[in-house]
C-alpha cells in the first residue's frame, strides 16, 4: 500500500479503527485532541461509537464496559486525564479486561504545560492506579510506530487479558511523517468466553469483578496474574538496537528523545567515538535483558529523557549497577538538543559523569 | 542529501501549510520526510513554525534547531532564528513584513516582497507560496513538476478550487528576480 | 404437592448477605420478578455498585459486571453501545448514585441512554457502617453527622427524581417504596416498565426506592419501615416525575 502523510495522532485513531477498534470514548485535552476530532468523523460512518464523555473518569468506565462486552475499545488523553483515568485502568487491570489507553504526554506535574513530555514513565510502567499491577506500556517513535503499536497494543491486550497503554508525546502526536496503514481486520481474533454478552440461558453467568474479599483468593488472583506478566516479559519484550555492536557508550532512550539521540550518536560517531542506542518499544517489559548484556563491554550508559529522569532507576536496575549511568534531560515540555545528547556522550565517554 | 527547513510567522500567515507543500511534494519525490508544527495557544495570531525535513536517509529528530534553510514571514521569527540557520544556509526573507537585512555574511539571504506580490496579483492569502517559490528556484530542495498533485493532497477537499490560485503563487515566487 | 410460591428464576442460590430486616432482598426481587417476567434473562447484563449491593453479582443470574464506586451510569453507557440489543441495568445505591456518581447519573440521563437505573435510597452509607449520606434527611444522626444533619454546614438532601426530572432528555423517572404491600406491588409495575421502556428503545428510564437500613439507622425493621413512611416519604414524595411517553400519548 502506498504511503500517506499523517499526522501521529491521526495515525493512531486510523490504526485503532482498522484494529477493529469500534467504540472510543474521551475528553478534550491538548495536546491529543486530533484523535478524538478522527473518531467524531469517522465512527458514525463505519457503525462505530464516538462519545465524548463527561469526563476522563467517565470515559474509562466506558471503556470498561465496552471491554466486558468483549470487544475492542479505546480511549485517549494527555497527562492530566490520565491521572483522572487511573481508577478505571486498576479496575480493567483487576478485572482483566483488555483496551488501550493512549497517553500523549505533556509537562506536569499538576496541569503543568502542553508541551511534550515523558515524565509519566513512572505513572505508566508502575502501574499508575492502586493494587498489584502492570499496564503492557508500548513507546512509539515515529508515526509509523504510532500506527503499528497502536494493532500490537490491541493485540497484545486481548491476547493477555490485560491493558495496554500506548505512551507517546506532543511531538510525537503532532509531527507528520509518511505511513503505511495496517491491513483491515475485525479484532476478534482471541475469543472472549468470558465477556458478559447475555447467557442465552446456555450457560452460568459471568461476572466481571475485581472484588475478592477473602484475602486467600485475591492472593491467589495476585499471582495468578503475575505469571501472566513473566510470560508477558518473556514473550513479548520489544526493543531496537542501533550502532551497539562496538559502542563504548549506549544511550538508552524512547520516543521523541530516541530520535534526536540518533543525530547526536551519528555526530559522535563522526567525532570517533563509539556510541550506540538501545531503544525500548516497550517500556513494560523492560528491556532489560539487553541492557543487561550491553553492561558487560560499554563505559557506561547515558539516559536521554524529557523527565527529570524516571527510565534512569530501570536502567540501573538492569545493569545492576556494574557500569555508570548518566541522565541527559529537560522537563516541563522542553526536548534536548542534539548537542546536550552529545556533550552527554562525550563526558560519559571521558569519564566525566 | 538531509535538508532541514524552519518555516516561522504569524498564526495565519500559511506557515504551516507551507511546510505541508514540502512535505507532501517530498514525499512524492519518494523522499525521508517529517513535518512538525509548533502548537498551542501561540498558534492564534502569535508566532507560528513549523519543522520540515526532506532526507535521502531516515530522518532523526524532527526538530530542526539549526536549519539548512529559514523562511521568515515577520520581524520577530527573524530576530530569533537568524543566528540558528546553519553556515552556508539559507534565508528567504518576506521583505514587504520585515525591513531590516540579514547581518550574517555566512549565508545567503534572498529578500522577497512576498506579501505585496501576493496583493498585487489579486491573491492576498498566498504569500506563503510565493516565498515557497522562491524556495525552490534557489535551493531546488524539491521540483517543480508534479506540484499540482502534491498540492491536491495538501489542499482539503473543500478548497480544491484553491490549487490553481497556489500554482500561480508558486509560479510568481519561482520567477521573481532580486 | 403445588407450588404457591419460588424463587425468580433470575436470582441465583446464593444465600443473600443483607441485614435482617433491609429491604435490599424485596428490591432484588422484584427486579429478578420483572426479568423474569419479561423473559430477557438469557439478554440482560445487570451492573453492580460499590455500597451494600456490591455482591449483588452473585445474586443477579444473569450476566453480570462489578463496577467502580459511582461508575455505573458509564458502564452501562459502554455495554449497551456495544451491545444496543442487550438489556443493560445498573443497581445503585444513595452514595453510589447521587454522591460520587452524579455526574455519571447526570450525564447518562442527559444522553437518555437507553438504560434502566435502580436507584435505592435509604438515606444512609451502609456498608461502611451508618455514614451520612447525600440523601440523608435534616437532622438524621448518622456516624459522620453525630449531632445530626446540619444543612447549614453540609447542605440539603439531594432529591434525584426532582433533579433528574429539570432535564430535557430522560424517558422515565419514578419514585416508589417497599415500607407496605401496595407500596411494594406499586415498585413492582415500575420496575417493570422501566425495563419495559428499555426493551422499546425508549431510553433513560430511573426508578427511586426509598428504601430502609434497620441496622445502621439504630430501628427494629418494623420500625424502620414506620420510619420511611412518617419521614422519608413526606421528604422524599412518591410519584411518577417523568413519563415522556404517556404524555406525548395524552
Amino acid at each position: 500500500m502506498a504511503k500517506v502523510l499523517m499526522k501521529g495522532n491521526e495515525a493512531i485513531a486510523e490504526a485503532a479503527i482498522r484494529a477493529g477498534c469500534r467504540h472510543y470514548f474521551g475528553y478534550p485535552i491538548t495536546p491529543q485532541t486530533e484523535i478524538a476530532a478522527y473518531m467524531a468523523k469517522r465512527m458514525p460512518k463505519i457503525g462505530g461509537t464516538f462519545l465524548q464523555a463527561e469526563s476522563e473518569i467517565s470515559a474509562i468506565n466506558m471503556v470498561y464496559g465496552v471491554s466486558s462486552a468483549g470487544l475492542r475499545v479505546m480511549t485517549s488523553s494527555s497527562s492530566p486525564g490520565v491521572s483522572l483515568k487511573q481508577e478505571g485502568i486498576s479496575y480493567l487491570a483487576g478485572s482483566d479486561l483488555p483496551a488501550l489507553i493512549v497517553n500523549v504526554q505533556r509537562g506536569g506535574p499538576g496541569l503543568g504545560g502542553i508541551q511534550p513530555s515523558q515524565s509519566d514513565y513512572f505513572q505508566a510502567t508502575k502501574g499508575g492506579g492502586h493494587g498489584d499491577y502492570h499496564l503492557i506500556v508500548l513507546a512509539p517513535a515515529s508515526v509509523q510506530e504510532m500506527a503499528d503499536l497502536t494493532v500490537k497494543a490491541f493485540d497484545l491486550s486481548d491476547k493477555y487479558r490485560m491493558p495496554a497503554m500506548l505512551l507517546a508525546d506532543g511531538t510525537m502526536g503532532q509531527m507528520m511523517e509518511p505511513v503505511e496503514l495496517p491491513p483491515e481486520s475485525d479484532g476478534k481474533a482471541v475469543e472472549k468466553p468470558w465477556a458478559v454478552t447475555g447467557t442465552e440461558n446456555r450457560r452460568e453467568h459471568n461476572i466481571i469483578n475485581s472484588l475478592y474479599l477473602v484475602p486467600e483468593q485475591l492472593e491467589v488472583k495476585n499471582f495468578e496474574r503475575y505469571e501472566r506478566y513473566k510470560e508477558v516479559e518473556k514473550n513479548e519484550t520489544l526493543f531496537e538496537e542501533y550502532m551497539t555492536d562496538d559502542a563504548d557508550v549506549i544511550v538508552v532512550a524512547f520516543g521523541i528523545a530516541a530520535r534526536v539521540s540518533k543525530n547526536a550518536i551519528t555526530a559522535a560517531r563522526e567525532k570517533g567515538i563509539k556510541a550506540g542506542l538501545i531503544r525500548p518499544i516497550t517500556l513494560w517489559p523492560f528491556p532489560s535483558e539487553a541492557i543487561a548484556k550491553a553492561a558487560d563491554r560499554v563505559k557506561g550508559f547515558v539516559s536521554v529523557e524529557l523527565s527529570m529522569g524516571q527510565m534512569i532507576e530501570d536502567i540501573r536496575l538492569a545493569e545492576s549497577c556494574k557500569k555508570p549511568v548518566s541522565l541527559c534531560n529537560r522537563t516541563g515540555g522542553m526536548i534536548p538538543s542534539p548537542e546536550q545528547v552529545l556533550k552527554a556522550i562525550e563526558d560519559m565517554e571521558g569519564g566525566r559523569f | 542529501m538531509y535538508t532541514q527547513i524552519l518555516i516561522a510567522g504569524f498564526g495565519g500567515q500559511g506557515v504551516l501549510f507551507a511546510g505541508k507543500v514540502l512535505a507532501y511534494k517530498g514525499l512524492e519525490e519518494e523522499k525521508q520526510i517529517s513535518w512538525l508544527p509548533s502548537y498551542g495557544p501561540e498558534m492564534r495570531g502569535g508566532t507560528a513554525n513549523c519543522s520540515v525535513i526532506i532526507s535521502d536517509t531516515p530522518v532523526g529528530s524532527p526538530i530542526v534547531s539549526e536549519p539548512d534553510i529559514l523562511i521568515v514571514m515577520n520581524l520577530p521569527s527573524l530576530d530569533k532564528y537568524e543566528s540558528a540557520v546553519k553556515s552556508g544556509g539559507s534565508v528567504f526573507i518576506d521583505s514587504t513584513l520585515i525591513e531590516r537585512r540579514v547581518e550574517r555574511t555566512d549565508i545567503s539571504a534572498h529578500y522577497i516582497p512576498a506579501t505585496k506580490m501576493a496583493r498585487d496579483l489579486g491573491i492576498p492569502t498566498l504569500a506563503n507560496m510565493i516565498m515557497t517559490g522562491k524556495v525552490i528556484r534557489e535551493t531546488e530542495v524539491i521540483g517543480m513538476d508534479g506540484l499540482r498533485d502534491a498540492l491536491a493532497k495538501t489542499v482539503s477537499a473543500k478548497h480544491q478550487d484553491l490549487i490553481d490560485a497556489n500554482l500561480r503563487a508558486i509560479e510568481a515566487g519561482f520567477n521573481y528576480s532580486e | 404437592m403445588k407450588t404457591v410460591f419460588s424463587k425468580p428464576k433470575a436470582l441465583t442460590d446464593a444465600p443473600l448477605h443483607y441485614c435482617p430486616g433491609c429491604t435490599h432482598g424485596i428490591i432484588h426481587r422484584l427486579v429478578a420478578e420483572a426479568i423474569d417476567d419479561l423473559g430477557i434473562i438469557g439478554k440482560t447484563v445487570g451492573i453492580a455498585p460499590v455500597g451494600c449491593a456490591v455482591m449483588a453479582y452473585d445474586y443477579f443470574a444473569c450476566d453480570m459486571v462489578e463496577a467502580a464506586h459511582g461508575r455505573a451510569p458509564a458502564v452501562a453507557t459502554g455495554l449497551k453501545r456495544a451491545m444496543p440489543d442487550r438489556v443493560i441495568f445498573t443497581y445503585q445505591g444513595d452514595g453510589d448514585l447521587a454522591s460520587i456518581g452524579m455526574a455519571e447519573t447526570v450525564h447518562a440521563a442527559t444522553r437518555n441512554e437507553n438504560i434502566t437505573v435502580i436507584f435505592v435510597n435509604n438515606a444512609i452509607y451502609g456498608m461502611t457502617g451508618g455514614q451520612m449520606a447525600p440523601t440523608s434527611l435534616p437532622g438524621q444522626v448518622t456516624q459522620t453527622s453525630p449531632y445530626g444533619r446540619d444543612v447549614k454546614t453540609v447542605g440539603y438532601p439531594i432529591k434525584v427524581c426532582e433533579l433528574l426530572s429539570a432535564l430535557d432528555a430522560p424517558e422515565y423517572i419514578e419514585r416508589v417504596a417497599v415500607n407496605n404491600v401496595k407500596n411494594v406491588m406499586n415498585a413492582k409495575r415500575a420496575i417493570k416498565k422501566a425495563f419495559q421502556n428499555q426493551l422499546d428503545g425508549k431510553g433513560f428510564s430511573l426508578v427511586e426506592v426509598v428504601s430502609s437500613c434497620p441496622t445502621n439507622w439504630g430501628m427494629t425493621p418494623q420500625k424502620a419501615l414506620d420510619w420511611v413512611e412518617s419521614d422519608m416519604i413526606p421528604y422524599y414524595p412518591l410519584g411518577v416525575y417523568r413519563d415522556k411517553s404517556a404524555k406525548e400519548a395524552k
